[in-house]
């Protein structure tokens, strides 16, 4: 591959040009690049929408927004971060490697590949919106919980049809993901010699193929419920509210993982390139990883401890969960046993990882202890949790997102990101995301509920900092477009191997990656 | 062929996914605005079916050509066969939220309504019996019996898989004739099936007040009844490709995954069913 000139590499790619080339590709990269700033772009509307629900709640009393707003604002901020950024964000992640990381010429699937992404846009057109549409979006909260959501306006037919589609989008990707890295690996690479990030993304896929199904048809019942006259949630027709949020959380929590297990992947690509040691473990991750999805689907409840459940109920998903922590426990101990003795330096995509692993395991502290059921009855849908679920999905998620990004840079531009500006986003972030998130522990703690746009006095300091800090995470992001804009428009030249010690097949191939690689599959030591 | 023995095959690029999203954007919007009485809703939806059907026809069509034309190594094969296995399995779970929410009702919520504070603050004189419509059903309603046109549904699907079955060793001889006929059964018990699943809805509604807002067991009867006939009507549908396919001169004993594929749909169709009958009509 060396030996291809870069005049050579560019104009590779055959077929339509322009926006037709975007909107027909069945490239993987095309579509991975495709996904990763249709994700950013999310990102940053319900990024909009969070600064607004801080806005509203940096006094008491109601300055910024209608109630009646705030909620659908706290609804469509989880839906859009949830399915429009972190999901999608992955999956750009899964199509730019892992046919480089496998040495496969593409996926599976190309053009359902492309679908998989087409759909997205469509998805999100119909829940922003829904904004606009007579009673405005959804406000029964991301969970979607009947009776208000059998109760809402026609903007909550939208977000199911939304939810739907993006359901659709999720299965295909998922079944692409699952076949290109069962069937698509080249010679001498088995299984147990793939690199992490394509196993964390061969379970998630699993995850995502077993639940996206169950929201679909959960959904479906709100939908006839709402117009045919069903009863699965009303108990005079002998139905239950409960049964919605048992089959709702029998997706949410490995829905959780989902969005958690391939920011493991990458952080565990990362971490040994810049320790210098290969990954400490890697049979103990994978198995880590199956255990956690397994694990996954005996879990949900815990999300209802405050429902009312049979006591043994509880105690059976509060042993579950706390499980969880064990395989968890296995891969932050492997992390930091591979960082153990390593000459370790600190680019960015370090720093990020480093970061990962600190406030992470902090969310999964914090999770182990809303786990536990006579707690949790205290603790539930207090600020407790949105720092819990924030710790985890922002710094654990989102961070190991930026890692990736700026490890994979150089493969995807050609040029190196600029280290001084990433590393300022890393801190500002770093910063920012503690002066937020850290003070809502104090806030649930002390009996502050979630969800409501106004507040008693007593939590009026800690909500100030939060919302300053909120800003300030905000604002740190754009130094996140600086970067990406100056890598794509030039900088230092990447090598092949863009960091000194990186370590896989997608090292292989030139910076920028050709527009094709591996159309005859590598043999894998 | 040679060509395809190394190298994947990477399809070209493709305008047929981007009418997909534009057809399912029109027909969710169109369903919405259909719902709520406003706008052109049934316009839009129906716009949105005629440029699904359009891709479906198109896109299934390039794939048959590919295929024909021996553009699919075996490696392209073991994707499909990986790819529908999975689909089937989403499938799967996609049931497995009704049939959880009807084990839900049966077990667990229609008996919390008739027991303890439930019956004695609220719903005073509510019992525990399935089938239930609830503590406050609309009206009355009897529900549908097993032993009837259902049992006699279960043969036909079970036959239709015999038969579909005995197709597929057909294809496998060489025995193109065989082939068609055990095709052309196929298809026939399916559509008898559905003819008389929209007959047993016809009596439901029109004989026994059983409609869908007959609280939790209408509810569970007619979305469960329904995706299944729905995916029957599917599997109808592919069976219906398959057969004019094989009438085309399609498919070699070695080479003939459309076929495969359609038949575990068909099969998972079926099991469906027989869940369905036991936990629904019968117990």
């Amino acid at each position: 591959m060396a030996a291809v000139t870069p005049d050579h590499l560019h104009d590779h790619h055959h077929g339509p040009s322009g926006l037709m080339r975007w909107i027909t590709t069945t490239n993987h990269k095309d579509i991975g690049t495709m996904y990763l700033l249709f994700s950013f772009i999310m990102f940053l509307s319900g990024g909009v929408m969070a600064l607004t629900i801080r806005a509203e709640l940096f006094q008491p009393g109601l300055q910024v927004v209608e109630p009646e707003f705030f909620n659908q604002l706290t609804t469509m901020h989880g839906l859009v971060m949830v399915f429009g950024a972190i999901m999608p964000a992955f999956v750009g992640f899964a199509n730019w490697m892992l046919p480089l990381m496998i040495g496969a010429s593409d996926m599976a699937f190309a053009r359902m590949n492309n679908w998989s992404f087409w759909l997205l846009p469509v998805a999100a057109v119909m829940l922003i919106g829904s904004f606009f549409v007579p009673g405005g979006a959804t406000a029964a909260g991301w969970t979607l919980y009947p009776p208000l959501s059998v109760q809402m306006g026609m903007g909550m037919d939208l977000a199911i049809f939304a939810v739907h589609i993006m359901g659709i989008s999720s299965i295909m990707g998922a079944i692409n993901i699952v076949v290109t890295i069962l069937n698509m690996r080249a010679p001498g690479m088995t299984l147990m010699k793939m690199p992490l990030f394509c196993w964390t993304w061969l379970i998630t896929a699993y995850l995502l193929i077993a639940v996206m199904p169950v929201l679909a048809g959960a959904v479906t019942m709100i939908l006839t419920d709402r117009h045919f006259g069903t009863s699965f949630f009303n108990a005079a027709g002998g139905g239950d509210p409960v049964l919605f949020q048992h089959i709702f959380w029998f997706f949410g929590h490995p829905e959780v993982y989902i969005m958690i297990l391939p920011a493991f992947g990458i952080v565990s690509q990362i971490i040994p390139t810049f320790a210098r040691k290969p990954l400490f473990g890697y049979a103990s991750m994978v198995y880590a990883t199956a255990s956690i999805a397994v694990l996954s689907f005996v879990v949900w409840a815990h999300h209802m401890f405050a429902t009312g459940m049979p006591a043994q109920g509880q105690l059976f998903f509060m042993y579950a969960t706390m499980l969880i922590a064990v395989p968890t426990g296995v891969k932050v101990f492997n992390w930091i046993a591979t960082m153990w003795r390593g000459s370790m330096t600190f680019e960015t995509p370090m720093l990020w990882s480093v970061g990962f692993i600190f406030v992470f395991t902090l969310g999964g502290f914090t999770g182990l202890i809303c786990a536990i059921a006579p707690v949790d009855i205290q603790l539930h849908d207090t600020y407790y949790v949105v720092a819990h679920f924030h710790y985890v999905l922002v710094a654990g998620s989102l961070f190991a997102l930026f890692a990736g990004a700026y490890y994979w840079l150089p493969k995807w531009t050609g040029h190196m990101p600029n280290e001084t500006i990433g590393k300022l986003h890393f801190w500002c972030s770093m910063v920012f995301f503690n002066i937020t998130f850290f003070p809502m522990h104090f806030l649930g703690l002390a009996g502050m509920p979630r969800r409501i746009p106004d507040y008693a006095l007593q939590f009026a300091d800690f909500n100030a900092l939060a919302t300053v800090g909120a800003f300030g995470f905000g604002l740190s992001q754009l130094i996140f477009i600086v970067v990406v804009v100056k890598c794509v428009r030039g900088g230092e030249k990447a090598a092949a191997r863009s960091w000194e010690d990186a370590d896989g097949l997608e090292w292989t191939v030139p910076s920028p990656a050709p527009h094709h690689t591996f159309e005859v599959a590598p043999v894998f030591k | 062929m040679n060509h395809a023995v190394d190298k994947y095959f990477v399809p070209e690029p493709s305008k047929y996914p981007i009418f997909g999203s534009v057809a399912l954007l029109l027909f969710g919007t169109g369903a919405v605005l259909w719902l709520n009485q406003t706008g052109p809703g049934p316009q839009l939806f129906f716009l949105g079916v005629a440029i699904l059907v359009y891709m479906l026809f198109g896109w299934f069509g390039q794939v048959i050509r590919e295929s024909e034309s021996g553009e699919y190594s075996q490696r392209v094969d073991k994707s499909f066969r990986w790819s529908m296995g999975w689909f089937i399995f989403s499938e799967v779970m996609f049931f497995a939220a009704f049939f959880g929410a009807l084990f839900y009702a049966r077990v667990l919520s229609v008996p919390w309504l008739a027991s303890g504070d439930n019956e004695a603050l609220l719903w005073q004189g509510f019992t525990a019996d399935w089938p239930s419509a609830g503590p406050r059903p609309d009206e009355a309603f009897t529900p549908m019996g097993a032993w009837g046109i259902p049992a006699f549904n279960t043969l036909l699907l079970l036959t239709s898989g015999a038969t579909l079955t005995w197709a597929h060793h057909a294809l496998l001889k060489g025995d193109r004739k065989q082939l068609k006929l055990g095709l052309m059964l196929t298809i026939l018990l399916g559509v008898v099936f559905l003819g008389f699943q929209m007959y047993e809805y016809v009596h439901a509604y029109a004989d026994l007040n059983l409609r869908m807002d007959s609280g939790i067991y209408g509810s569970t009867f007619f979305l469960l009844t329904g995706f299944h006939g729905l995916h029957v009507t599917i599997g109808a549908i592919m069976l219906t490709v398959m057969l004019f396919r094989v009438m085309a001169g399609h498919f070699r004993p070695d080479h003939h995954f459309a076929f495969e594929a359609t038949a575990w749909y068909w099969h998972f169709v079926d099991v469906v069913w027989l869940i369905l009958f036991v936990v629904v009509y019968w117990l």
